[in-house]
Order: structure tokens, then sequence, then C-alpha cells
């Protein structure tokens, strides 16, 4: 079950997700995420020539609402919950972008 | 003893409408059964007894017409939000999170008189089988307190098993609701997928989350899933179609019902003692009139790779919301923007959660998109396909809910791709979309609950809640 997959770039992987992992982390997931899609391989081997793909099981036809404008969260309940923010100003706070 | 079902929704709503009862006495009895044994179980991560008894108070002044939970404590997950308390998901990435809107099915209850008592325990983001993943856990087996609770709505599953509340709300995803249900010997039931809103649910995969039901005997699982389901304007998943009233449906008759049991699946390996319970189970059945057959489903076998190549992708783009910007978790003292992004995620996530975001982005990347996540969700459509076909020569589906009955704390801790294996004969419903329900049958030597699982076409919750309920009449 624990084949290996040299092709995973777990660096590469963890800046895609905007992770920052340690050293430790990375050997973890290095060899764990290996394990998992070696597991996975039983998939890769079934037949699915013309199979559509399924992205949702839901039954059916989309739902619609009607287009109404309706009162929404206040502005000030919810910067309450930011780590920063400027209440005054009615914004979220963040570290220099550039 | 964990629960006496003395304390059942239905009983305990009818003697407070009786007058042998106030709301707030039920209030305060839940309460302290929640000191007398969370110290122990660790079901709760946060308990309102100020809000509950107040609700409680209130109900018993009301002179208005009565919902049908009116005076009952329920516990909820703590992945559904409720205005102004405290919701975590289990991860200190939301450890003083006050969310501020209530879930539908918290809007929902409230209207029927139901007081919510307080938060359970849960895998963080509900990733894992036994609340070890959670930031704030575990919860443990009010059975044995040794054991895992299954997860990932371990708590909820304990509350109701160690008669702190009669009604607990979980969610599931890959087994969520089931496979807690029958590691602690109670109800569980995963509504068909679009019953019930998930507006106030936090997402782990947008495309399997349903919140469901946990109760200890079928008819309060009915009664809660009456409460909660049908339409609503705040969730495009919620499907446009009233719910019948589902109480209503458990006749006791299953005369002539068509039980469909895939013996190949089964033989990917189950506990001897597991399925020995299973067979007594298929008998109970056949006695009550039932005529079960074998099925063949034949792609289930690939079921749990299928899901956590799926559910891993959309929890990778889920949780990407969990930034340190607008709410929960910031890392200090970053330099710049990107810096803070990094740290954030990597400090306020656990190891459980960062491991499937990382899957998720794998399948996700450019090169890996079509040979993972496109064929993953091909074999889904497979995996459809073949209920489809069984759901023509019969009316359910049984299986065992899980492969063994309650593993030991910490046994399956450093193994992910072990407890990802707790999940086999779960994860089906969900890719599916379809209802499904695990109710006690029985017992091992060592005296851990047994579940039997009962899986329904899309929309037929109805028949699973017959079926169970007639089957739990015949072991009272």
């Amino acid at each position: 079950m624990a084949a290996t997959r040299p092709d995973i770039d777990v660096s590469r992987v963890a800046a895609l997700a905007r992770l920052e992992l340690t050293p430790e982390e990375t050997a973890l997931f290095t060899r764990q995420l290996s394990e998992i899609l070696a597991y996975a391989e039983a998939v890769q081997q079934i037949d699915t020539t013309g199979v559509p793909p399924t992205a949702h099981a839901g039954a059916g036809e989309p739902i619609w609402r009607d287009d109404v404008v309706v009162p929404s969260l206040d502005r000030a309940v919810v910067l309450k919950e930011a780590p920063e923010a400027s209440l005054s100003a009615g914004l979220f706070k963040v570290p220099k972008v550039l | 003893m964990p629960h006496s079902s003395a304390h059942s929704a239905r009983a305990l709503r009818d003697a407070i409408a009786n007058g042998q009862l106030t709301a707030e006495a039920a209030c305060q009895a839940a309460l302290d059964r929640i000191a007398a044994r969370d110290p122990e179980l660790h079901a709760f991560h946060t308990v309102f007894a100020e809000r509950a008894l107040e609700r409680a108070r209130a109900l018993d002044r009301s002179t208005g017409p009565r919902g049908p939970l009116h005076g009952v404590p329920i516990a909820l997950k703590d992945n559904i939000t409720v205005a102004g308390t405290v919701t975590t998901a289990g991860s200190k990435m939301l450890a003083t999170y006050r969310p501020p809107y209530d879930a539908t099915v918290v809007e929902r209850l409230e209207a029927a008189g139901a007081i919510v008592i307080g938060k359970t325990i849960c895998d963080e983001f509900s990733m894992g089988s036994s609340t070890e993943n959670c930031a704030f856990g575990p919860s443990r087996n009010p059975w044995n307190p040794e054991r895992a609770p299954g997860g990932s709505s371990g708590g909820s599953a304990v509350a109701v098993a160690a008669g702190m509340t009669p009604l607990a709300l979980g969610s599931d995803t890959g087994g969520s609701i089931r496979q807690p249900a029958a590691f602690c010997g109670v109800v569980g039931l995963k509504p068909t997928y679009g019953r019930v809103s998930r507006y106030g649910l936090i997402a782990y995969a947008s495309s399997l989350d349903q919140i469901g039901p946990f109760a200890t005997t079928v008819r309060d699982a009915a009664l809660c899933l009456d409460v909660i389901s049908g339409p609503d304007p705040k969730d495009s998943t919620a499907a446009a179609v009233e719910p019948p009233k589902f109480e209503a449906a458990l006749t006791g008759d299953i005369a002539g019902l068509r039980v469909g049991v895939p013996r190949g699946w089964l033989r990917e390996g189950v506990d001897t003692e597991v399925m020995a319970r299973f067979e007594e189970s298929l008998a109970t059945l056949e006695r009550l009139g039932a005529v079960v057959s074998e099925i063949e489903l034949p792609h289930s076998r690939v079921a749990v790779p299928v899901y956590y190549l799926v559910a891993t992708a959309e929890a990778s783009a889920n949780l990407a919301r969990f930034d340190g910007v607008r709410y929960g978790y910031r890392a200090p003292d970053s330099r710049d923007l990107g810096e803070m992004y990094d740290r954030t995620r990597d400090q306020g996530f656990g190891p459980e959660v960062k491991r499937r975001i990382m899957l998720g982005t794998y399948v996700l990347s450019a090169g890996y998109y079509d040979a993972y996540y496109v064929k993953a969700q091909q074999v889904r459509t497979l995996i459809r396909r073949d209920f489809d076909e069984a759901f023509a020569d019969v009316d359910v589906v049984a299986t065992p809910t899980t492969p063994t009955a309650a593993f030991p704390l910490g046994a399956l801790r450093d193994d992910p791709l072990k407890m990802y294996l707790a999940d086999t004969f779960t994860v089906s419903a969900p890719l599916a979309g379809l209802p499904a329900i695990s109710v006690p049958c029985g017992w091992t030597d060592d005296r851990l609950p047994v579940g039997l699982q009962l899986t329904g076409r899309a929309w037929d919750e109805a028949t699973i809640l017959r079926v169970a309920d007639a089957f739990e009449r015949t072991r009272h």
C-alpha cells in the first residue's frame, strides 16, 4: 500500500495552498500524501470512457429567488470579528501588501 | 448507564404540554446532567446555561401556540452558527469567533420551541472520525471512555448517548453523523442532499455536507427532521421540494419491503462480531415481512479514495477563506500580507486539516486535475448509477454502518489512511446524494454498540425511517 510517488513536490503544493510548513511537516506530508495517493490508484484503474463527471449530487434544477434588496449584516457588527479593523473608516486592516 | 429512553424528546415535550414539567425544569435537568457527566465525557465545548434558562422561562410564560419541540433541549455541533456565541468548528482558527447570524436550522429549531443548550466537540472543520482532530477535544465514548466516540460529530453523539440532551444536530460529509451514532449506540440520520439548509453550517465539502439529527429513538429523529427540513431562500442547494411529514411515515409496517444487501462490498473486511449483529438484523427484518436479496454496488469498493479526492479538493477551496483578514485567527508580527496569510494558516490549522488542504490542492493543480479530480468525479457518477440500478429492485440498501465497533482513542491517530477506512460504508451515500440512517442493532462482547445502516432513494427518508422504526420496536 505504501508505494511512493516521487513526483509530489510538497513545498510547491504548500505554496499554492498558502501554508508555511515546518521542515517536519514537509517530511511527514511527503510520506503521507504519497501513501494516500498510492491508495487512490484503485480509482485510476476504473474504465470511465464516456462517463460524465458528477460535481454535485443535488437533485436537479437550480433554485432561484427573486432579486429583492433586503438588509444585510451591519458593517460594525461584521468588523467586530476582524482581527484588525478601522471601525471609523469601516475597513479591514492588513499588513503592507508590497 | 448512558441513557434512559424515558427522556425522549417526545416524552419530554408531552410532559411539558401536560403540565407535569416546566420547560425551565427540563432545561435545568439537562444542565445538571451535563454538569455530572461532561467532566468525564467532554461532549460540550460551550454550554449556554443562562441563555438556555432564559429561553425556557420565556417559553413557560408564553401563551401562544406550542411548537413541536416546545421546551426540548438540543445540542448543536460546533460548526453550526448561533448568533453572538462562540462557534469554533473545532479549530484554533475560530477559537474566539462569534458569528453575527443564526444558521437556518437554529431559527427553525427555536421557532419550534427547542432550546439550544450548547455546542459540541467535533473534529476540526469536520475532518476526522474520532474527535481527536479537535483543537479542544477529544470527546469520550460513554460506553467505554477509553474508546473513541466516532467523528466528526462525536460530541453530539455523546451528548445524546449519555442522556445530556434528547436531541442533537451534527453534520455529515462522509459519515460524520452515522459513524458516531453507531459508535455511541444512538440513532443518526443524514438526509438527502438538499433536504436541509446549509446556511450557517461552516463548510467542509459543499457538494456533500448535510445537517441531520441524533436522537435516542427513530421517532425523535423524524420529529427533528420535520422541524429543520425544507426550502430556504438563503441556500440555493436547499431543494424547492416541500418535505412530507416524516413522523407520520412510521407505521411499523414493512411487510413486502425489499432490502438489498451488497455482499461483494461487505467482503472488503467487516469485524466478525459486527457482521454477526448485521446478519441477525437482516433476520429480524425478514421476520417483520421484509424480503432480503443480494445486490451489487461494484464501484462502492473505491468510494473511500473517491471521497478523499473529491472532499479534499472542495475543502482546499472552501478553507481558502481563512486568511486572517475578515474574522478568526491572525498570526502576529508579519512583515507583509503574503507572510501574514502563510503564517496565519500554518498556525491556525491543525495537522489533519493541513493534510487535506494539501491533498486537495495537489489534486486540483495543473497536470493532476484530470488524473485525480475529474477521474474521481467520473467514478462518483458510476457509484450513483450503481445505486440507481439497485433501487430498481429494492427499496432500501442495508449494510453495517462501520466495519468495526468503537476503536480505542489514540489507536489510529498516527495513521490517517487507516482512519479513513473507518468511513468504508458511509461515504457512498453522500457521494450519491442519498439519505441514510444508522440505528443501533446490538452489542459486541465488550459491550460496545453496533449500528445498522439503511440507505434510501433520494428524497425518500420516509422509507428508511419507517424501516428503522419498525426494527427499533423489536428491540425495546
